[in-house]
């Protein structure tokens, strides 16, 4: 059977560029699409029905026509425009680093049910009071487990024995801990510290309101920060780059 | 083919063909019309082209103060004495300041950032005029700061920034009201815009 003309679906929208003079490519995250990328026309004018209902970090119903080359956004309404995350420049640049990171690791067309549903509840949860770094890190975690990079954490990845409640050290390379034996060896190791080792199990392994209950000092943050950044980076085989804008929030202690 | 068959035979025709072809919205078939049009024209008329093309590289600059395009430095709107230098005017792109300047409601001066805050993209504060925008408010007369950024998420995002930096100064800053377009339709409007437009709500 050819696929229908028209269809309609739900949507967040990760990245938008502009396409001659008044309409857009969208990027959308879906739940049973997974990305796909469609035309807005004429959306970049005031009066644009589509306008705001296709902004970034929105979760909108679309209907999309299929096109020659990409879809066409026909109609659009906002399930949840997330005005508390845009209010604030915290959390929307939060919100646009888990974008970056859901469009950096997936191709079009390719579902991952859980992904779309990750995401939505991550931006859920931004909006909510709360440790915005706790919020990131287990965003980080789910999305590399539902994308097949799940970190081992549980025994070493060279000799696969079980980890000593010790300092280990993380290897990117090998996507796990590495016992202070065979970490001996590996020029990249960085060091583990137990307090990020079982930080780490436990958000792997629990759901989101567990997680934010979890209290850690900004010494930790910072480490699981660097250990995570560090390991996307090498997934990736590049920086993300609204992890620039993160640190010089920091800096600039806003 | 036909274009790559022409190469071979005339150069000069090919090249600005080529060039034609850089610019935005000139496909190749635009590009060819524009170049064999110029063929035909008196050699008066093109050279009159290739002069103000030339001339608006080598005359037009930045004003240093505003970072609006200019011919003479300060612009005429920064020394224009008969505007209010208390209240800057801040936008995104040079195209902005022709639709504020046609409203004839505001008699301040601009400041252009030449960009806007885009973490996704890169885009960050040091690509902006922001550094100046900042060293020109240090002891000032600047009373009020207008941001004018557009009203989408990048805009907000630099207009939080900026608010963030100013702020501290002891400088008003002020924020383009955020409503529904005028011809627009209330049931249209995202919940965002229509947010904004309730609480910036006025008195009739
Ligand atoms: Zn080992
Ligand atoms: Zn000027």
């Amino acid at each position: 059977m050819r696929a229908p003309r028209a269809y309609q679906t739900e949507a967040i929208v990760l990245k938008r560029i502009k396409l001659g003079e008044a309409d857009r490519i969208l990027t959308f995250y879906t739940p049973d699409l997974g990305k796909l990328r469609a035309v807005a026309k004429g959306v970049r004018r005031p009066k644009s029905k589509l306008g705001g209902h296709v902004e970034l970090l929105t979760h909108s119903l679309i209907m999309l026509a299929r096109g020659r080359n990409l879809d066409i956004v026909t109609q659009s309404q906002t399930i949840n425009g997330f005005l508390v995350l845009k209010d604030d420049l915290w959390r929307l640049s939060r919100g646009l680093y888990a974008l970056e990171l859901v469009d950096s690791f997936t191709a079009e067309r390719i579902e991952n049910r859980p992904i779309f549903d990750l995401l939505l509840s991550t931006l859920h949860w931004l909006c909510q009071a709360g440790d915005g770094n706790i919020i990131l890190r287990y965003f980080e975690l789910q999305l590399l487990n539902y994308l097949g990079y799940r970190p081992q954490l549980q025994q070493c990845v060279s000799c696969n024995l079980p980890l000593q409640p010790i300092d280990n050290f993380f290897s990117s390379s090998r996507g796990g801990v590495l016992c202070p034996e065979c970490a001996g060896k590996d020029p990249a190791r960085c060091t583990l510290t137990l307090n990020s080792l079982k930080v780490l199990r436990l958000w792997q392994s629990c759901d989101c309101a567990t997680a934010s209950r979890v209290k850690i000092n900004s010494q930790l943050s910072s480490e699981l920060e660097q250990l995570m950044r560090e390991y996307i980076k090498y997934l990736l085989e590049r920086e993300v780059k609204s992890a620039a804008w993160l640190d010089r929030l920091k800096k600039e202690k806003l | 083919m036909a274009l790559r068959t022409f190469t071979s035979t005339a150069k000069p025709i090919a090249r600005l063909i080529e060039e034609f072809n850089k610019l935005p919205g000139i496909g190749p078939k635009s590009a060819q019309r524009l170049a064999y049009y110029l063929l035909r024209v008196p050699t008066e008329q093109a050279r009159d082209l290739a002069e103000a093309i030339s001339a608006v590289k080598e005359k037009i600059g930045l004003c240093s103060i505003c970072f609006n395009i200019t011919d003479s430095d300060p612009c005429s709107i920064c020394r224009d004495e008969g505007r209010d230098h208390t209240k800057i005017c801040v936008v995104e792109e040079l195209s902005d300041i022709i639709p504020l300047e046609r409203t004839g409601k505001f008699n301040g001066v601009y400041h252009v950032l030449h960009g806007v805050i885009a973490p996704t993209e890169g885009m960050g504060p040091e690509e902006l005029k922001i550094e100046q925008l900042l060293s020109r408010l240090q002891n000032s007369s600047v009373t009020e700061v207008i941001l004018a950024t557009n009203p989408n998420l990048e805009g907000e995002a630099t207009a939080m920034y900026l608010q963030h930096l100013i702020s501290p100064l002891g400088i008003r800053v002020t924020r383009l009201a955020r409503g529904l377009p005028f011809g627009g339709d209330l049931e249209y409007a995202d919940d965002v815009t229509l947010s904004r437009a309730l609480e910036e709500r006025q008195e009739v």
